[in-house]
């Protein structure tokens, strides 16, 4: 067994008496690609970051064999030493500093206290070439695309000598073509010897890129099995407990009635009022309908929705029709009072008011819903309809008082979705409504989009996730550019290749 | 004039009755405030031979409290909504200034006097709320202007000098007592709410399921709450009775606790310094929150200037000078976070007792003035030691 590079045995960690981990057992192979399969909210951040040293030795039971040797990781820079670096789903770089500070970060090359910079520049441009990434050492990071940001912070880590490296969903918000090269590259750093635990909802890339595969299902493992000898289904069986049959279980509910049009619809940049960022839209939705919006990231589509609901700062002109009436939005109460709701694209930021309760939350948007004399809130009707959609959205949580940050990404999402349900209303847009997001808790949400189609409400779905909008729309649009460059009926010869074509702006079909 | 005073609490009294009880629904948080204030005050009953306990000491203490009170219930608005308010002590002097030169100098009725500077505190602070909601301008900025505007007028308006001698009706509002019964009357009140609210608040809880204290505990709870308002009624009827401006802090809290605690309003100022764009996202309009919350916050420093100018008998040049510190102290102190969306009325009200506690206490033992702001400093920045050591283990 001594080509194991890492062994954790008998894992097991407690929040306030809840366990998280339940005697997890995990060993990776030296110079393996190992993913680690589960649906949120199982326990596999928990364990990364005790491998990480987020949670330090003696917050929790169990051993760390790391090497051949027994490790006492007490924080992040303990674990960098030994070699083991993690990358976040959330990137952890200084947007406003250059490439090479960034990836010399509490690393700095220095002599007698004087920060060597070219010697940090040469590295940095050795790292870049190793990378592929074709970028000046000087570039500021938030000049970079989010795809090459993950490569910055990949070559962040390997400048610190990582031998192991954690990619903690490092595909969510890429597109399709930064996957490719993150692909490659990864697996050139296979080869030169640097070990990868990998994890992902992306079962696709899994099966393609890992060697082997460990499943965690409520804080227990369920098994190391090696991917060859695995399918798609059979990882999402060991992942959900059950078999899933059908991950769209799509249902039409699209009626003949027009609930919602835009029309001659242009968005300008913030910061460069010049540069229109969506180019004259025009499209319409029906009663029932599930409209999706597909393209690559950047291609105007959250731009576009967010400035309708009037969510945006920058300038934008253009006509909005309710049920054939001309709307004049100028905030999101106005979109709220019309029945117009959006569900926003990032979760954390714009979504959930994390220090607030799950029924506080939930309640957000209707508040006034409650409201008795002397502007007292009406404790009683508000736990009821908060307590309703708890069970109706299967929102699974410890009680309605708890803190939503301790809530999974599925149900923090629903309880993010019951906050505009409450509101009676006509068209709910849905900016990217799974990503992040456990198998379980995505096929709830699917069904849940179900019912609302089928109350007649009009459904925008901007997804990047191609199987999802080819599984669950009636009708696809298709942005690249700030254009709607593709108009599909949903139908069994659609495929991913033709959307795709388009996306990239290739000529319509 | 102190008949009618009274039935005017009385009224009042009766009327907020649910929101008594919510001003001590304290968390975990605020007891363990409490439990320092009582280890600070053990210090000085010892150091002090026991003066520091006299009915005479603590009423003095719970009148100085009264005006820190009132600044940091505006102040810990602001504080949960996530800005900052540098200015209102400079606010304080020119609107106690205001009154003062109005009364003394312009022979204005003392009731008027009063009315006027209010309203013109609500509209500074609705001119504040303005600069910061609608123009953007940062709080810190705004507010650290002010400080320099405000203490400039006060200074060019009373051309340096003091402004001495109000009317009997001013000095009234920040000097008076009431009479023994009124005191037990509000007490008793007290104790009623708490013990209907926490009634009401479990069955509430038990029918949807949400975690509810063993009875035992909320007994003791009662029961302790309770014991500590008997305490403050027969010390303060002891000496000299209930002291004007203490009532109208404890009114002050009363309602603005129900405010936070139970209304919409006070819902959205959590959710705003909680995430403001999600809030905005959800339909609130964080403008117009925001400008409200200093509109309250412009309207509680007038009446802590009027205060303060009764006290004093005097408007100065000096008036005012780092209360926005104690305030700003007894909010952090009181649990709120400067990073917006937790604090609460009662924990400021008992960050402000902890910050009169050690003036008056630290004044007993003559001890010098530079030592009380090392010592005052010290504190503060102990109390969020422990706060974020003990969230820590936790």
């Amino acid at each position: 067994m001594d080509d194991l590079i890492l062994e954790m045995k008998g894992i097991i960690k407690e929040f306030s008496g809840v366990r998280a981990l339940n005697e997890v057992s995990f060993a990776v192979k030296k110079g393996e690609i190992h993913a680690l399969c589960g649906e949120n909210g199982a326990g596999k951040s928990t364990l990364m970051k005790i491998l990480s040293g987020v949670y330090p030795h003696g917050s929790y039971q169990g051993d760390i064999v790391f090497n051949q040797e027994k490790m006492m990781i007490r924080n992040i820079a303990d674990a960098e030493k030994a070699g083991i670096a993690i990358i976040h789903q959330e990137l952890a770089l200084f947007k406003e500093l250059p490439v090479y500070e960034n990836i010399f970060i509490g690393n700095e090359i220095s002599s007698h206290g004087r920060i060597h910079i070219p010697a940090m520049l040469s590295k940095t441009q050795e790292l870049l070439r190793e990378m592929r990434l074709d970028v000046n050492p000087y570039t500021l990071v938030k000049q970079l695309g989010t795809g090459q940001q993950q490569l910055v912070e990949i070559a962040k880590a390997l400048a610190k000598n990582a031998t192991l490296l954690i990619l903690d969903e490092p595909t969510a918000s890429l597109s399709e073509g930064e996957v490719e090269i993150l692909m490659d590259i990864l697996g050139r750093l296979k080869v030169k010897g640097v070990t990868c635990i990998y994890i992902s909802h992306k079962l696709d890339e899994v099966l393609r890129l890992a060697d082997t595969v460990t499943v965690i299902r409520d804080g227990r493992s369920i098994g190391s099995k090696l991917t060859r000898t695995l399918t798609k289904d059979e990882i999402v069986e060991m992942m959900v407990g059950r078999e899933i049959t059908d991950l769209y279980p799509k249902e039409v509910h699209i009626t003949e009635q027009e609930v919602f049009a835009v029309k001659n619809y242009t968005v300008y940049d913030v910061s460069d009022p010049s540069r229109k960022l969506v180019d004259n839209a025009n499209f319409s939705l029906k009663r029932g309908e599930i409209l999706g919006f597909a393209g690559l990231v950047g291609a105007g589509r959250t731009e576009l929705v967010s400035s309708i609901y009037g969510f945006y700062d920058g300038k934008c002109h253009g006509e909005v029709y309710l049920e054939g009436n001309l709307l004049s939005i100028h905030h999101p109460n106005d979109s709220l009072q019309q029945g117009i709701a959006m569900l926003p694209e990032d979760r954390k930021r714009h979504g959930i008011i994390e220090i607030m309760s799950v029924r506080e939350n939930m309640t957000l948007a209707t508040i006034e819903k409650y409201r008795l004399a002397m502007d007292r809130i009406d404790d009683c009707q508000e736990l009821k309809d908060a307590n309703d959609y708890m069970a109706r959205l299967k929102i699974k949580t410890p009680g309605l008082d708890t803190c939503i940050k301790n809530l999974s990404g599925g149900n923090q999402q629903k309880v993010v979705l019951a906050k505009y349900l409450l509101r009676k209303l006509k068209v709910l847009i849905l900016d990217e409504p799974t990503r992040g997001i456990d198998v379980g808790a995505k096929y709830e949400i699917y069904n849940l989009m179900n019912r609302l189609a089928a109350d007649g409400i009009g459904i925008i779905m901007i997804s990047s996730d191609l199987p999802e909008v080819l599984g669950m729309s009636d009708r696809i649009l298709v942005m690249n550019e700030g254009r709607i460059k593709g108009e599909f009926l949903n139908h069994k010869n659609l495929d991913q290749e033709q959307i795709m074509h388009c996306a990239v702006g290739g000529a319509t079909a | 004039m102190t008949t009618e005073l009274k039935k005017e609490a009385v009224g009042m009294g009766s009327e907020k009755k649910i929101s008594l009880a919510s001003m001590f629904h304290f968390d975990v948080k605020t007891y363990t405030m409490i439990l320092a204030l009582v280890s600070i005050w053990v210090i000085f009953t010892m150091t002090t031979n026991g003066d520091f306990l006299t009915s005479r000491n603590l009423s003095n203490l719970f009148r100085q409290m009264s005006i820190t009170g009132i600044l940091s219930i505006g102040m810990v608005f602001i504080i949960i909504a996530g800005h900052i308010d540098l200015s209102v002590g400079s606010l304080m002097g020119l609107l106690g200034g205001i009154t003062a030169v109005l009364n003394v100098w312009l022979k204005v009725d003392g009731i008027l006097a009063i009315g006027i500077t209010l309203v013109l505190g609500l509209l500074i602070g609705i001119f504040n709320g303005w600069l910061i909601a609608y123009k953007k301008i940062p709080a810190f900025i705004v507010t650290l202007g002010g400080m320099l505007v405000f203490r400039g007028i006060l200074v060019g308006m009373t051309k340096g000098t003091t402004v001495a001698s109000l009317d009997p009706s001013i000095r009234f509002v920040g000097n008076a007592y009431l009479v023994d019964g009124v005191g037990i009357f509000l007490g008793l009140i007290a104790i009623a709410v708490l013990v209907y609210n926490a009634l009401s608040v479990r069955k509430l809880h038990s029918q949807y399921g949400l975690a509810i204290p063993p009875m035992s505990v909320e007994i003791a709870k009662i029961a302790f709450a309770a014991v500590v308002i008997g305490l403050l009624i027969i010390i303060l009827n002891s000496y000299q009775g209930f002291p004007v401006p203490v009532l109208i802090l404890a009114i002050m809290a009363v309602a603005f606790s129900y405010v936070l605690t139970k209304t919409v309003f006070g819902r959205r100022v959590y959710a705003i310094g909680g995430n403001a764009e999600a809030a905005k996202l959800s339909g609130i309009n964080v403008t117009k929150m925001t400008l409200s919350i200093f509109a309250i916050n412009g309207l509680l420093v007038s009446i802590a200037g009027v205060l303060l100018c009764s006290r004093l008998n005097a408007a100065s040049v000096a008036a005012g000078q780092n209360a926005e510190m104690d305030a700003i102290a007894a909010c952090v102190i009181g649990g709120a976070s400067l990073m917006g969306g937790v604090g609460s009325v009662g924990g400021a009200i008992v960050g402000a007792l902890v910050m009169a506690s050690l003036d008056n206490g630290m004044s007993m033992l003559n001890i010098e003035t530079f030592w009380q702001f090392i010592v005052k400093g010290s504190i503060l920045v102990l109390a969020v030691w422990v706060d974020i050591a003990t969230k820590n283990k936790r």
